[in-house]
């Protein structure tokens, strides 16, 4: 029984302090964009050194927040630069991210790029924002500033 | 008549749903420029009298990327400068937005990593719009007649260790053997380019 408990704490405090970013392949990604959904999909991509990335991150913590009919996703493109993913767990860890983060494990990234999206060269930050019951579409591949986002998100709403 | 009109106003929604293209792609007919250089002189590709083409790369000081790239954009000038090809490096980026790529700092740079090519600054960034680059760094490989023969990535990974494909070097040694780039378009992640504040 007390092992039972100590169990479901572990649990509890995982689901409540940071959650442990998964590695994905680009399918899942694809799933996001492709599969219906009650929710507007807000992908990110970003990397731990790319430093108008971790500027506009507030911006999509806060949507995350406090829109339920969005859901928000922040894929770390690291691992093009570093195999390891130890640096992104610790910046999740750190800045508390309370999104979903997912570290894209994938290596050609001109293979990659195109499946997620095909107007886009591959510099970062960019962000994908799709409502998947009407497959309306927003790609930007630039820097988000206060209220951006939100504009984005009710163009295709 | 009203199949036509709603033929021009469904293509009028397309163009309009459409983002607007900028820049060369493959196949195109570049513009020459004049840019200044880090030793302070301004410089057009025709100024390079022995090139047979060009390898264009926007690039500069503060993307991580780039500067991951670094010593393969040194080796690519070591490797194809004898052989006619010239690397050429153009900063995109506005100085005001991305501090560390003034013009001062680009001149630090290219001391400190002994270039032994141009490293041009594109003030206005016409010369970045006209390309259509979005990237750094972006790689543009052009013929003497500057028809774009390549546009995109140096190679498949920004980790040295992972790389498996080498694109630029694959279509210039292509190019070089007389024959036509097999991979003329490529992708790689890289940093945004730090527009102007409009």
């Amino acid at each position: 029984m007390r092992l039972f408990l100590v169990i479901i704490l572990i649990f509890c405090t995982q689901s409540i302090f940071g959650q442990t970013s998964k590695l994905v392949k680009v399918g899942v990604l694809k799933d996001l964009i492709e599969k219906k959904s009650d929710q507007i999909q807000v992908i990110n991509f970003w990397a731990t050194w790319c430093a108008p990335c971790i500027k506009e991150m507030p911006l999509f913590e806060k949507v995350h927040e406090t829109r339920p009919d969005v859901q928000v996703s922040l894929v770390s493109v690291d691992l093009n630069l570093d195999p390891n993913p130890a640096k992104i767990h610790k910046f999740v860890e750190r800045k508390k991210l309370k999104s979903t983060v997912y570290i894209l494990d994938e290596r050609d990234p001109n293979v990659w790029i195109d499946e997620i999206e095909k107007s886009w060269e591959g510099a970062i930050p960019a962000t994908l924002i799709v409502n998947t019951k009407t497959g309306k579409k927003n790609f930007v591949s630039k820097e988000l500033h206060e209220g951006d986002l939100e504009k984005l998100i009710d163009e295709v709403k | 008549m009203k199949r036509l009109i709603f033929f021009l106003l469904a293509a009028g929604l397309l163009t309009a749903a459409t983002p607007e293209k900028n820049g060369y792609e493959v196949g195109d007919t570049a513009t020459d420029f004049k840019l200044k250089n880090v030793d302070g002189k301004k410089l057009a590709l025709a100024d390079l009298k022995d090139a047979k083409g060009y390898i264009v790369i926007f690039d500069c000081n503060t993307c991580p990327i780039s500067q991951a790239y670094n010593s393969r954009i040194i080796a690519l000038n070591k490797k194809y400068a004898s052989q006619g090809y010239p690397v050429i490096t153009i900063n995109p980026n506005d100085p005001g937005v991305s501090p560390g790529d003034s013009f001062d700092k680009m001149v630090a740079y290219a001391k400190k990593k002994d270039y032994t090519f141009p490293y041009l600054v594109d003030e206005t960034q016409e010369v970045t719009k006209a390309f259509g680059a979005t990237n750094t760094p972006h790689v543009y490989i052009l013929s003497k007649e500057l028809k774009v023969l390549y546009i995109g990535a140096i190679d498949n990974s920004t980790d040295e260790n992972a790389v498996t494909k080498k694109y630029a070097e694959s279509a210039l040694d292509e190019l070089l053997g007389g024959k036509a780039v097999a991979t003329p378009k490529t992708k790689a992640v890289g940093c945004t380019i730090k527009w102007k504040n409009s």
